[in-house]
């Protein structure tokens, strides 16, 4: 390609990106009373929690329109995934919504063994469920806790980081890693909870509660705060719905869907817990909804680890399982079942799945589509946030600013699962 | 397979299995609305009720299935291209699946369409949450949604000329040597 033709493609195309900023960033509003600020909330702002940006337009406090711009730390996971053997996928799942990894994990796994077939033994089952209620539980406590510091209540959130850390603490007792966990595999866990980890987590289920409890008297009944995120970005059942709404967001606005309750995945149908709703789906309904969920994924963690069913913790597939590293240096089958997974070589059958979970902002998605192949041919990810998240504009219009901010914090909006 | 389910006859099993009297109800509802022709390559995979159609019937399809009493399937849960190089004039596709969660019954409608004319009706007036996601799919594979009020790049760079996840773009660059692996055909 001759130089000049490279020049001639960047003017068009950069023509056309003005155009389409001057679109963005100049609603033209021809009142002559009215003078209009615009303000850059993001990308990197303290209080929006993760790298995305609000181009606001301002009438002196009032937020008179918003464009989000998304996609700063877009990886294009699903076109990675395309080139990946269905055991590698794990870590990009990690880095999606990184404060609930285990949940993305396990999901990713569940999906797979759905489409293989294959069944995952009761203890296997029951220690994800463990697992997923832990990580919930720190998903809902930076959640709560961050809403907590955007409305200048700075002690509640150094106060159950420290139960965050204990919770890593039990994360790396059971699989090595604390944030991005890769988690489990494909037929089960990695291995099986060692004595220290069961030690850690009655040690914890022990502690958390009364912890839990003071957090919850700081905030839930607490003048300033209500005063605060009391009917502050409300939405109602139906406009969630149409947009998408899942998890404690939708919950809050009244709607009792979750997925471990209408499509039980991982025995959670063997638990009794219940699912709380909030009434008008304002910010104080979705941190009360969030407080409510810790208790019940406590009440799940507890019967979990009471009824702990003795057995294997992974499904006896040694085509998708890999031996143990012991059996591989002396077995023959072992070696070559090693072999042959880690070289991708194992075909897996054609069809497509979709299964879901309830992530810790919502309805946690994968489509698969196989065609024989040793990586997906195709793989859509539901993210929830990203489908959420576009009703921010909505709910934040005529909010003050400082409201915007605690309504984006309370909505849980997590960066690399919104960008993907 | 218990010796149990193995003494029921095929159809006894069969009419007792939740799923699929639900989804055989789904599709009898589907072709009184919309008519028996309207659907093409009815299957369940794992359970869910998957049909092709064609993209002038989709918003038409879509906008009934949320306005019936009787089935309710009210919630987008998610949609996404697909790209099929070698179906010669139905390269490019779109997968949407509903859900009633009403009555927790899942649908997932295909359509399928040219690469060179990847024209195909919004369905963010009928979801709001639909908005996004068709701009993800024209980010991803180039596909015009016609009456999107804002169809433009969202998660790649404004002045990208290609459709990244269409599958004659390799995801690494074939000029590059220090990565090839003659064994394994990275």
């Amino acid at each position: 390609m001759a130089v000049n033709d490279t020049l001639e493609g960047t003017h068009h195309i950069i023509e056309e990106a003005r155009e389409q900023q001057d679109k963005i960033l100049l609603p033209m509003h021809n009142d002559f009373n009215q003078e209009l600020t615009t303000l850059n909330l993001g990308p990197t702002h303290p209080a929006t929690h993760g790298i995305f940006q609000n181009i606001l337009q301002m009438d002196g406090e009032r937020i008179v329109s918003g464009v989000p711009t998304i996609g700063y730390i877009h990886r294009a996971f699903e076109k990675i995934a395309e080139r990946r053997p269905f055991y590698q996928i794990t870590t990009l799942t990690d880095r999606m919504n990184y404060c609930s990894s285990p949940i993305n994990n396990l999901g990713w796994h569940m999906t797979v063994e759905k489409m293989l077939g294959v069944t995952v033994p009761k203890r296997a089952q029951y220690m994800r469920v463990i697992m997923m209620e832990l990580a919930r539980i720190s998903d809902h406590l930076i959640c709560n806790s961050i809403l907590g510091v955007d409305t200048g209540a700075f002690t509640g959130f150094l106060y159950v980081f420290q139960e965050r850390e204990k919770i890593y603490e039990i994360y790396e007792e059971v699989c090595g890693a604390r944030l991005t966990t890769n988690m489990g595999r494909v037929g089960g866990m990695e291995r099986d909870f060692t004595p220290v980890a069961i030690e850690k987590l009655r040690a914890w289920l022990k502690s958390f509660p009364t912890v839990m409890k003071e957090f919850e008297s700081m905030f839930n009944r607490n003048r300033i705060f209500m005063d605060r995120v009391v009917n502050v970005g409300p939405i109602s059942a139906e406009k969630a719905l149409s947009y998408g709404f899942t998890g404690p967001n939708l919950r809050a606005a009244g709607v009792d869907y979750d997925v471990r309750v209408m499509n039980p995945y991982s025995s959670y149908e063997d638990f009794e817990f219940d699912v709380p709703v909030g009434t008008n789906g304002d910010t104080y309904d979705r941190f009360m909804v969030r407080n409510e969920e810790i208790w019940q994924s406590l009440r799940i963690i507890n019967q979990a680890l009471d009824r702990l069913p003795e057995g294997p913790y992974h499904a006896d597939a040694p085509h998708y399982y890999l031996p143990p590293k012991q059996e591989v240096y002396k077995n023959m089958e072992a070696l070559i079942y090693h072999f042959k997974i880690v070289m991708g070589e194992i075909d897996a059958p054609v069809g497509e799945v979709y299964h879901s979970v309830e992530g810790g902002n919502g309805e946690l998605g994968f489509y698969l589509v196989s065609d024989g192949g040793r990586t997906p041919y195709r793989l859509h990810f539901r993210r929830p946030c990203f489908i959420y998240y576009q009703a921010y504009p909505e709910m934040a219009v005529g909010t003050t600013l400082s409201d915007a901010i605690v309504i984006l914090s309370s909505m849980n909006v997590i960066a690399g699962e919104l960008d993907a | 397979m218990t010796p149990q389910d193995a003494t029921t006859t095929p159809e006894a099993a069969v009419a007792e299995d939740p799923t699929k009297v639900q989804n055989a109800r789904l599709l009898a509802r589907l072709h009184t609305l919309f008519g028996a022709d309207a659907f093409t390559d009815v299957s369940e995979p794992y359970g869910l009720l998957t049909a092709t159609t064609t993209r002038e019937r989709i918003h038409g399809i879509i906008a009934g299935l949320q306005q019936d009493e009787e089935i309710a399937l009210h919630f987008l849960t998610t949609m996404c291209g697909i790209n099929y190089p070698d179906n010669v004039g139905q390269e490019l596709g779109m997968i949407y699946h509903l859900h009633s969660l009403t009555q927790n019954i899942r649908l997932r409608l295909k359509i399928f369409f040219p690469v060179a004319d990847p024209v195909v009706p919004t369905l963010s007036d009928i979801h709001l949450a639909a908005n996004w996601m068709e701009r993800e799919a024209y980010d991803f594979y180039g596909v015009i949604f016609t009456g999107h009020p804002n169809l433009m790049r969202i998660l790649n760079v404004e002045d990208m000329d290609y459709f990244p996840m269409r599958k004659e773009y390799p995801l690494e660059d074939g000029t590059r040597e220090d990565k090839t692996d003659l064994f394994f055909g990275r």
